[in-house]
């Protein structure tokens, strides 16, 4: 007995296939019907298409490639070798002129210095003052904007915190830069007046869109049947919140703070302009920190095409470019881990 | 009888108070963030902003006169980043949505380029743009064209322009494939069992409707551009030129940059506080005003 409502057989293989792969009526020919063809013009124009999408691989190809490509002169070029080595970079060194081994950035000098770790917890440091403003702040936005803010005060928020992503991260330098940096040193009395903290701080307002969005998604994305049960065994609305939307999304907020946390990493211009640029290397927030990005952005302009200092900043730039792709597969991964899971139940 | 745990219930309700006041504070601060940023802005640019400072080149060392070129030379950049980056933007998000069969590994590396390419730093892009536009196809092309003489292979609006498209080739695509996805499949196959061919399908039926969603992608894509200076400090911004662009392979003013230069390098700090606020008003202005047409498009797609 077939049940009521099944795909009648003959159908049942292109009800099963993906709606791209069902044949094209076009070219199967109907008695009475004349078999129509395309003007010449559609098949090129089509081709175009395919092509035109391979733009977005050759591009990810090619900025690898010529990062790659400009960085290599560093192993292969014997002069080069010279004046930057790995261990240089990587480990402390003892220098012409120290008392102890260091590891000191220091490109321009008679003996010039490329050791990493003052740029390295530079960055470390302002990108996790931000992340600590931006992860909280994101995700309680998130959840009041699902959860609390009804009709009216969900159409004007949501733009609203878009708004907030579409400030251009110059301009939020500028305004770390002239107001806030003083507003802080005020508030605090920093020494240095450009520092961590301050583009921590405003590195957070450029963060927060990226995590509050993603967050808003991946909270969206629970059933509401989860929220139903939840609420016919009793649980208060906080209760549903806190333990059984929050666990469920986790991973996409998760990946929300991964991706915030590689843009944090990446950007450039708010950390330029608002973190001192002094290559130092210590774990005071209140100092003035260099960050990679920063350090690629202020002093590419001066340097000589295919000298040492060349070579180390494309180097650069090919370590934040692995960081943030590394960053990115895992935070895709998990959101659609949690896609499937969801699903799967 | 129904046994009311009263306890139970002030419990609940203190919860939930607690989690509306956290979450909103969060809310508040962001907005409070906001205001601040927009108000210190429009209080401190009044003094200057004026349809002189608009429209006139700087003079006096650019303590005087206005920002036009700046303002020209972002317009054509950011126009020329259109024509480049919305085509192939919208081709890759129709292959993607309409061509491509959805679990094919080349698919998926496609796929995961374009997620990747949207996550790659600015400041990276301004290496790339360098490195393979400047150096390398215009080096290329003055070693061809020009017998080594330097025309192509120095920084200029059109390398500036294909590099800012690369940046904002995923905001197209997103945005176009959104749209896409918004229209019911049924359509498609009604279409199908008419006998239209594929080309027909995509071209005039999905198109025309997925146009609102290539406009606001488009128009995202302007804002970015138009904000973004870490990709063109090496790829042809300038901070002052006597003369406007003549053509590709010309330097350009841009409002970012000269925010940048003239905070960070400027010798005289209170002359030029009141050009820099007016400057960055400007270009918030333009980022905003774009951003606010993308979400009215946005809206007006939803309700349709």
């Amino acid at each position: 007995m077939p049940t009521p409502n099944a795909i009648p057989m003959p159908l049942q293989h292109i009800a099963s296939q993906p709606r791209r792969d069902l044949p094209q009526p076009a070219q199967i020919p109907v008695r009475g019907l004349p078999i129509r063809q395309p003007p010449s013009w559609h098949a090129p124009l089509e081709w175009l298409v395919r092509g035109l999408a391979m733009v977005a691989i050759l591009a990810i190809v090619l900025i690898f490639a010529f990062l790659v490509k400009s960085a290599l002169p560093m192993f292969t070029t014997e002069e080069i070798r010279k004046e930057v080595t790995q261990a240089q970079m990587w480990f402390a060194t003892l220098w012409p002129g120290y008392d102890a081994p260091e590891n000191v950035w220091q490109p321009v000098s008679d003996v010039p210095k490329y050791g990493l770790w003052p740029l390295l917890t530079g960055t470390l440091k302002s990108t996790l003052v931000s992340m600590a403003i931006a992860a909280p702040l994101g995700v309680a936005a998130a959840v009041f904007v699902a959860f609390y803010a009804r009709g009216r005060t969900r159409e004007i928020l949501k733009p609203a915190l878009e708004l907030l992503a579409g400030i251009p991260s110059v301009v939020l330098g500028f305004f770390a830069l002239i107001s806030l940096a003083t507003w802080l040193q005020d508030t605090f009395g920093f020494d240095s007046r450009l520092n961590a903290l301050v583009s921590g701080v405003a590195l957070s307002l450029a963060i927060v869109p990226v995590v509050f969005t993603i967050s808003e998604e991946a909270i969206g994305a629970v059933p509401l049947t989860y929220v139903e049960a939840s609420t016919a065994l009793g649980a208060a609305k906080w209760q549903t919140i806190l333990k059984v939307v929050l666990p469920t999304a986790a991973p996409g907020i998760a990946s929300a703070i991964a991706l915030g946390f590689g843009r944090a990493v990446g950007e450039t211009m708010i950390v330029l302009m608002a973190s001192g640029n002094a290559a130092i290397t210590s774990w005071n927030p209140a100092d003035s920190v260099r960050t990679l990005s920063a350090t690629v952005a202020s002093e590419l302009g001066e340097v000589v095409f295919g000298s040492a200092h060349y070579a180390v900043l494309f180097y650069l730039g090919l370590l934040l470019f692995i960081f943030t792709t590394l960053l990115n597969v895992l935070g895709g991964r998990v959101i659609d881990a949690q896609k499937a899971k969801v699903k799967s139940r | 009888m129904v046994i009311v745990d009263k306890s139970r219930q002030i419990r609940a309700k203190i919860g939930d108070v607690a989690m509306v006041v956290a979450t909103l504070s969060a809310v508040l601060l962001l907005l409070l963030a906001l205001g601040l940023l927009l108000g210190d802005v429009a209080i401190h640019a009044r003094e200057k902003l004026s349809w002189t400072f608009i429209s006139q080149p700087p003079s006096d060392g650019m303590m005087a006169g206005g920002i036009f070129p700046a303002i020209l030379g972002t317009a054509m950049l950011v126009i020329l980043m259109t024509a480049v980056s919305v085509p192939i933007g919208v081709a890759t998000a129709i292959y993607l949505h309409e061509y491509a069969r959805a679990d094919a590994l080349w698919t998926r590396a496609l796929r995961m380029a374009v997620q990747n390419l949207a996550g790659v730093p600015s400041i990276v892009f301004g290496l790339f743009g360098l490195g393979f536009f400047v150096q390398f196809v215009g080096g290329g092309m003055d070693h061809v064209l020009h017998s080594d003489k330097l025309v192509w292979g120095q920084p200029g609006l059109l390398w500036a322009a294909l590099t800012l498209a690369t940046l904002t080739l995923p905001t197209t695509i997103v945005a176009t494939e959104e749209a896409l996805r918004q229209i019911p499949s049924a359509q498609r196959e009604a279409a199908y069992a008419l006998a239209t061919s594929r080309f027909e399908v995509v071209f005039r039926l999905l198109v025309p409707q997925a146009m609102p969603g290539i406009l606001t992608g488009g128009i995202l894509a302007v804002s970015r551009g138009a904000g973004e200076v870490a990709p063109i400090l090496f790829t042809g911004a300038a901070y002052f030129l006597p003369e406007l662009p003549k053509g590709l392979d010309s330097q350009f003013m841009h409002l970012g940059y000269h925010v940048y230069v003239m905070a960070t390098q400027s010798a005289d700090v209170d002359a030029s506080t009141p050009i820099l606020y007016a400057t960055v008003a400007v270009l918030l202005t333009l980022t905003f005003t774009l951003n606010l047409a993308a979400v009215i498009v946005r809206a007006r797609m939803r309700r349709a």
